[in-house]
């Protein structure tokens, strides 16, 4: 369960960061009257806030796997899974997604609203070609007899992926209807929130994926044996 | 802190909100069925929470025929009263408590009490409540599934939950209970996102953190809670779906069964304890921290003082929610574990009692020299004091190991849980129910019936659960079906079985008289008027009541002080309310408080 301690315990120390800007030491039964913090002038919307919070629900959620993964792992039946090559062209479409969703970001605030269609485009053709690029992945190591109960490794292979793949399924939705308003729509405020919360989302999911993989391949669990050689 | 602007009088100038941001109904359909107001969302969550509460109440019945009454009853067979102990516990751990506690309460006091027109994605809000009924849905249908519902025990653990001899194992039963239990986690992460973002987000002017009653506290922490750990048992289930339709061997370890074995091997029943206790554990405290919050306030209110050590209050739900996460395996003393495990969670296990006893201390600082007054809401609140404090006590015996290993699979532990997590989290709701439903309906329930309510309940509870202590102690083993001859089981311990169930039947029973209270009130029920108890939070101070759509009329409320301003010396009236700006002396000679 280390991971999810790990995840948990940034959870904390951000929520305790936080926390401690709140005056909690301050005594409410000694100020009366209209004192009390503004809100601030442009403050955070609550979407924002939401999805921060969302954020931490599926990083919890992913944490837990790898958790299960990780004990599972430990015991003698496991047998590792190659991975198949596809994945890299497939990380690599992801990473441009997130690009192509970070630069229409940007052209949202530009106002410059052709180049705001073209990146959210771009991002979702770019994350469709990954959804697929992982189909032929499962597909492949069906293929080779990599079946889902032969082996826990594969098991975990295929919820893993599936678990990131049906998180950035979710995320089309959201991108489809931003894509849709974004023809309808001049550059207003609300797009460009949509624009933005998209694009915290891809990179969110984007940096779950390099986990993932890390994860999949093993370098996770060399990183972590020689963290502890070096302690011991 | 930047102090606020201040109009003309000296008084805060409200906050301005976009009108746009307010959903409006405009049919009877979006005013009261598919409602994105908080208020009406909140009395459906009650509604369908309660309602499961009733089965579940029935099926405890049931369990307890069987027990008091072995083998008179003959369609109770093991398989059913394993089923019916099952869909008891799920229900009412998960379907009631926390449905009730963050659903109701929370959509019903979050937007009131820190001055918001509504949650802040009211369209989520709608979906959440929806999500949920068809979880419940899902859950009841599984009765009429063939097989039956699943008869696992409500922790469900690997590999038995999936096997043939286990009612509903190889049947649809486990899979319509886990399938329910992720379409509430994905209803409940819908409502809780509102719970929290709501708090953080839409506060009225001069709501600090720090001046917000210990209910939104209480409900905030334990939303936040809830969200970070029901995934653990959302993944759970997605293994034990995939172990049970897929034959994957996630939990699954190499098992001979009826004599055949099966085609899995190698995977950990260890495992999913992890897992499913990850999140059990923080689950009673997500339970548990709403109904801190609401007593907090019933007896500050009450008792007419103010709360004693409010800070304290705060950062120990805080430390008691943060801890939660860390206690876990104290569940899994008896699993095989690695005992050095053992060590650390008992540790961690008797560091959580310290911000829980320094709450009991506080709540009863607070009615010392109080002006208690004994209202039904009141009788509640000290109710669940005791109670608490009972189960909390049994709790630090079955944390140490070497104390729970022979005390675990005993009637001991049942005792225990159900005075801590049953008893103690239902006397803080009926309280809560007591106490706001005047705001809810205008009108107040009727103060006779409450009593006997009460002090049946209240007494009733302990004549079940105080007797299976001591059967625990005695050696009476949880989860069976019956007993047969057993030369350890003296003839009384039968005479004590059939004596708890006939209370059982009784207090169950009573709930009738609180269930036609809710309804004869609705109509018969005396007026209350806006603030029946004189109380200074914000909800208790809207406009009108029942509060309407939008809550507080043109402008949103301005906070100027805390919660608990009652007696305050000077003032002419013993409570304050948070949105009253200056202190209204009284005539000289006429102090009190």
């Amino acid at each position: 369960m280390a991971s999810i301690l790990l995840f948990l315990g940034l959870l904390a120390v951000v929520a305790a960061w936080w926390l401690a800007r709140q005056g909690l030491a301050s005594k409410p039964w000694l100020e009366h009257g209209a004192t009390g913090a503004l809100p601030e002038a442009d403050p955070i919307p609550p979407s924002k806030i939401g999805l921060g919070i969302f954020l931490a629900v599926v990083g919890s959620l992913f944490a837990l796997f790898i958790s299960a993964y990780a004990m599972r792992m430990q015991l003698p039946d496991w047998r590792d899974v190659p991975i198949p090559g596809i994945l890299w062209l497939n990380t690599a479409m992801l990473a441009l997604s997130s690009l192509a969703l970070h630069g229409a970001g940007t052209a949202a605030g530009r106002d410059d609203l052709p180049g705001l269609r073209v990146g959210l485009l771009a991002a979702g053709i770019s994350a469709l070609a990954f959804l697929s690029g992982q189909l032929l992945a499962w597909r492949q190591l069906t293929g080779e007899g990599y079946l889902l109960a032969a082996n826990p490794a594969n098991a975990f292979f295929y919820v893993l992926t599936g678990v990131h793949g049906l998180h950035l399924l979710g995320g089309l939705v959201a991108l489809g209807r931003t894509i849709e308003r974004s023809w309808r729509e001049t550059a207003t405020r609300s797009l460009r929130l949509s624009v933005e919360l998209c694009a915290t989302y891809w990179h969110f999911l984007f940096l779950a994926w390099l986990v993932f993989l890390s994860v999949l391949t093993g370098w996770a669990g060399d990183f972590v044996d020689i963290c502890r050689q070096l302690l011991t | 802190m930047v102090d606020m602007p201040l109009g003309p009088a000296g008084v805060g100038v409200p906050a301005d909100v976009e009108d746009v941001e307010l959903y409006h109904p405009h049919s009877w359909v979006t005013k009261y069925v598919f409602s994105q107001d908080a208020k009406v969302i909140a009395i459906q969550y009650s509604f369908v929470a309660l309602s499961v509460g009733l089965i579940a109440l029935v099926l405890s019945w049931l369990m307890r025929l069987q027990l008091g009454f072995p083998g008179v009853f003959s369609f109770i067979d093991a398989n059913a009263y394993y089923q019916f102990i099952t869909m008891h516990g799920m229900m009412m751990v998960v379907y009631v408590l926390t449905a009730l506690f963050l659903g109701g309460f929370g959509n019903y006091l979050i937007p009131l009490m820190v001055g918001a027109r509504d949650m802040v994605f009211p369209y989520v809000n709608m979906l959440s409540f929806w999500v949920y009924l068809l979880a419940v849905l899902v859950l009841v249908g599984s009765f009429f599934a063939p097989g039956g519902p699943t008869g696992a025990g409500w922790t469900l653990y690997p590999p038995q939950a999936i096997l043939s001899g286990t009612p509903g194992g190889q049947e649809w039963g486990i899979i319509m209970m886990l399938v329910s239990l992720m379409i509430f986690i994905i209803g409940f992460t819908m409502g809780g996102l509102n719970y929290v973002v709501t708090v953080l987000q839409a506060r009225a002017r001069g709501m600090t953190l720090m001046r917000m009653p210990l209910t939104v506290w209480g409900i905030f922490t334990a939303s936040f809670m809830a969200l970070l750990a029901f995934p653990a048992l959302f993944v759970g289930a997605v293994m034990m779906l995939f172990d049970r339709i897929f034959g994957t061997s996630f939990f699954m370890p190499a098992i001979v069964e009826m004599g055949q074995p099966l085609e899995r091997n190698g995977g950990s029943p260890l495992l999913f304890q992890h897992l499913f206790w990850f999140f059990g554990h923080p689950e009673v405290y997500i339970v548990a921290l709403p109904a801190f919050g609401i007593v907090s306030d019933l007896i500050s209110t009450h008792a007419r003082r103010n709360i004693f050590g409010y800070r304290m209050m705060v950062w120990a739900l805080l430390a008691i929610g943060a801890l939660s996460f860390v206690v876990w395996a104290h569940h899994m003393y008896v699993s095989g574990m690695n005992p050095y495990f053992g060590f650390f969670f008992a540790t961690t296990t008797l560091i959580i009692a310290v911000p829980t006893a320094i709450k009991v201390y506080n709540w009863i600082l607070t009615l010392w020299r109080g002006n208690i007054h004994l209202t039904v809401p009141m009788l509640f609140a000290l109710a669940f004091i005791v109670t608490f404090v009972n189960g909390g006590l049994t709790g630090l015996f079955l944390g140490n190991v070497v104390v729970d290993v022979p005390l675990s699979d005993t009637m001991f532990v049942v005792a225990h849980f159900h005075m801590v997590m049953g008893v103690a989290p239902i006397l803080v709701i009926f309280g809560a129910i007591y106490h706001w439903y005047p705001k809810v309906t205008g009108r107040m329930l009727d103060d006779t019936l409450g009593k006997i309510h009460f002090w049946v309940t209240f007494l009733g509870a302990y004549a079940i659960f105080f007797p299976m202590h001591y059967l625990g102690l005695m050696g009476i083993p949880r989860r069976y079906y019956e007993l047969g001859e057993m030369a350890f089981v003296p003839p009384s311990a039968h005479t004590l079985n059939a004596f708890i169930t006939i209370v059982a039947l009784i207090v169950g029973a009573t709930q009738l008289v609180f269930v036609f209270n809710l309804f004869w009130s609705l109509r018969h029920g005396r007026p209350s008027g806006g603030n029946p108890w004189r109380a200074t939070t914000l909800e208790w101070q809207t406009p009108e009541t029942p509060p309407p759509h939008g809550n507080w009329g043109k402008d949103l409320p301005v906070v100027y002080r805390w919660a608990y301003d009652y007696s305050v010396p000077g003032a002419d009236q013993d409570f304050l309310p948070q949105n009253q700006p200056g202190i209204t002396r009284a005539a000289p000679g006429s102090l009190h408080g």
